[in-house]
């Protein structure tokens, strides 16, 4: 009878855990058939090759007709003349709950001595927590590793990203890494959430607690403690350095890892590197209310800019997810597909893929196959 | 006035070893020279020379017992001094190294260890840490480098990566202001990254490479890794000859496992050069094949950074390779380079032969065969 108890209040559990995030996807479920309403989504371009790749995806989106507007809105850090305010992205956000964003440079200094980044600030004020970024092999794209498939999910409005720092005495100084147990265990009981929902069988706890005994010790509890409540998912911990070393030797070991901020980062960098580089991983930043679609891998690509090389398939790959989460699957696959079909033929490659052609040319390409 | 003068020795101390540097640079292999510490200036008059040996717990005593063997055919004249590290309960209650073992290596400043296990969540700090701050190990060096013979998915990987190992994340600074809230307080100061950046300059130069890459992440934590930048970039001008570049640690990340053609010689805090180095081990073979050596203002110590695999220990299963290249890391730093030729030689030529490979290799061979091999080629 207990055993009885035990499982139907550990489903009940799950079960109201698994409706309790994305919440976006019911609020746009109205617009989901065809020729229904349509959608507003922010679109920050970025810097760098941003806005080349922002205006590549706009011309797929017209190409598949998708009912999708977009509100654009240029914030920057390295062009602050130039840049909308803050304020208003995060309104034009919160409005409309998803947002399309390329990659905002970070520069070493503020002009104005801040220590936080307009890309922490942006985060802090959506509460962005989460960062899913799903390492994928893609078709015909040339890689020492096969078959990789790992989600990386990254805690990102804590830890190193914290932005405390000071100089105690000239020449010393200190930075604090904050860890939270509230925070270590939302991003915990987010990345179970998110392995039960995707039918994932694993998750690993990423971190660096046997130094770091307090503050990687309590993530590490925290993942812990939520694991007990998630019985059908495996669940194991594995120290940073390791798992770099394990993602360049075996990289398939990994199903969904959980990360605290800075090992999030460096994870989604080199499982990028494995399946083919910055160009072309697609991840997303989930808070309760919105999320905002943005590459995995946040380089700004600022050597090109303006020489027409950038891949763009992280871009359209985040339009297409973008599309899924408000529900608008068909639109969703037509852009997937064209873009597989491209890779797969493998006739329009940029030149990080190892081919000549320009973004121009691919963007042109993934339009030829939208069917 | 007094800090001019040491720059000024050291900087003849420098130009001496570039010397040395460019007459090995004619064979193809690790190069090690280390030319900060006082204690390669040293002159040894004796013959034999006496050198500090932790085996380690697990597979450390078959490991170091193997390189014994193989220094012992070289006919290397080095004289062992095996000490046990066990902690013990000092004077004032704290458990710790026993004061013998300090002693021991504080004598002969140089030190070949094994590896040593870390109690997880047991409340005392590690052994690994305790020796590290006992003789003020600042930098620790781990050269990799793809060998021939055991293939991986990535060639050609040549990179160094030199670590601060004093502080940083590393700092041991913790604490929980309220119940479920910790700060953790990472450490950088000018003096040790100074120190470390220099370091790597001279390790540049000793050894020929090209290039200094300072890996960072300043555009997040902007001033205790803009400090780290900022020494690195001043100590840039003082070696002209070297290029330098400055990167973002996920940049180096995601360049590493693309092309690690990339990199020569990498500098960063401590956390970053964790993470690093052991991806870099990964791309040659993991780490039964990639030397450490921890340069330090009371001594050198070198020491295989593997596990003790407590599975296969007293089994003649494990692979000495890691701890054969760290001493011959060492020998380097004693400056008996010949032997250390000769010896390294002969590991790469067994490794490249193929045939009497450790289970983690992809062979059959026990640890005394391939030791037994490697004492047949010298």
């Amino acid at each position: 009878m207990a055993l009885l108890a035990r499982t139907f209040g550990r489903t009940l559990m799950q079960a109201t855990a698994v409706r309790s995030i994305h919440t976006t996807s019911a609020v746009n479920q109205d617009s989901g058939a065809l020729g229904g309403s349509r959608v507003t989504c922010t679109l920050i371009p970025g810097d760098g090759v941003g806005p080349e790749l922002v205006y590549a995806l706009q011309e797929v989106f017209k190409a598949t007709n998708a009912p999708v507007d977009f509100e654009n809105y240029f914030l920057s850090e390295v062009n602050p003349i130039l840049s909308a305010k803050l304020e208003d992205v995060v309104a034009s956000i919160q409005k409309n709950k998803v947002c399309i964003k390329g990659i905002l440079a970070t520069p070493d200094y503020s002009v104005a001595g801040e220590l936080e980044t307009l890309n922490m600030k942006l985060r802090r004020q959506l509460d962005l927590y989460a960062n899913v970024v799903h390492v994928r092999s893609l078709p015909n794209v040339k890689t020492r590793h096969q078959s990789i498939d790992t989600v990386i999910i990254r805690e990102q409005t804590e830890g190193e990203y914290s932005a405390l720092e000071h100089e105690s005495v000239p020449g010393i100084v200190e930075c604090l890494k904050i860890i939270t147990s509230k925070k270590s265990m939302r991003i915990a009981k987010f990345a179970f959430d998110y392995a039960t929902k995707n039918n994932r069988k694993k998750v690993t706890a990423v971190h660096k607690a046997n130094i770091m005994k307090l503050g990687d010790g309590l993530f590490l509890k925290s993942c812990e403690q939520m694991a007990k409540l998630y019985p059908r998912i495996q669940f194991e911990k594995m120290i940073v350095d390791n798992t770099t070393m394990q993602m360049v030797q075996r990289p398939n070991q990994f199903d969904v890892m959980v990360t605290p901020n800075l090992y999030g980062n460096i994870l989604d960098n080199i499982g990028s590197g494995l399946v083919g580089g910055a160009g072309v991983v697609a991840g997303a930043s989930y808070s309760a209310e919105t999320v905002v679609f943005e590459p995995g891998a946040r380089h700004t690509f600022a050597e090109a800019v303006g020489k027409n090389v950038a891949n763009p398939t992280a871009m359209l790959l985040c339009g297409a997810k973008m599309l899924r989460h408000v529900n608008l699957p068909t639109y969703s696959e037509m852009i997937t597909n064209a873009v597989n079909k491209v890779l797969k033929d493998g006739k329009v490659r940029t030149k990080d893929l190892g081919g000549q052609s320009t973004t121009q040319d691919y963007t042109r390409a993934v339009i030829a196959n939208i069917h | 006035m007094a800090a001019r003068l040491i720059q000024k020795i050291l900087k003849s101390i420098g130009v001496n070893t570039s010397r040395f540097g460019q007459e090995r640079l004619t064979d193809s292999t690790v190069h090690v020279k280390v030319s900060t510490a006082p204690t390669s200036a040293r002159g040894f008059a004796s013959g034999s020379r006496k050198v500090t040996l932790i085996p380690g717990d697990g597979i450390g005593p078959e490991i170091s017992a193997a390189v014994q063997k193989i220094f012992t055919t070289a006919n290397v004249p080095i004289e062992w001094e095996s000490v046990d590290v066990t902690p013990v309960m000092g004077p004032d209650g704290k458990y710790g190294i026993p004061q013998a073992a300090i002693d021991s290596v504080n004598t002969n400043k140089i030190g070949l260890k094994g590896p040593l296990m870390t109690p997880v969540g047991k409340g005392h700090r590690s052994l690994n840490l305790a020796l590290r701050k006992e003789f003020n190990l600042y930098a620790n060096v781990r050269p990799c480098r793809s060998l021939e013979g055991y293939k991986t998915l990535y060639d050609d990987v040549d990179v160094v990566t030199i670590r601060e190992n004093t502080e940083g994340e590393y700092s041991g600074i913790e604490h929980e202001i309220v119940d479920g809230v910790v700060q953790s307080i990472k450490l950088i100061t000018e003096e040790a990254s100074k120190r470390v950046a220099e370091y790597a300059f001279q390790y540049a130069k000793a050894n020929n490479r090209k290039k200094v890459t300072v890996v960072h992440k300043a555009n997040i934590m902007r001033m205790s890794d803009g400090l780290f930048l900022r020494c690195a970039r001043d100590m840039a001008e003082k070696y002209p000859e070297i290029q330098f570049e400055e990167r973002y640690l996920d940049t180096v990340c995601l360049n590493m496992v693309q092309d690690p053609k990339k990199y020569d010689v990498l500098v960063m805090p401590n956390l970053y050069g964790d993470i690093l180095s052991d991806m870099c081990a990964g791309l040659v073979g993991g780490l039964g094949l990639t030397p450490s050596g921890n340069m330090g203002l009371n001594g050198a110590l070198f020491e295989s950074v593997h596990g003790t695999a407590p599975d296969i220990a007293g089994k003649d299963l494990a692979n000495p390779t890691a701890l054969l290249l760290s001493a011959v890391m060492m020998l380097r730093h004693m400056e008996l380079n010949e032997h250390a030729d000769k010896i390294q030689h002969a590991c790469f030529e067994v490794i490249k032969e193929g045939k009497h490979l450790t289970g983690d290799l992809g062979g059959k061979a026990k640890c005394s065969e391939f030791t037994n091999e490697i004492c047949g080629k010298l």
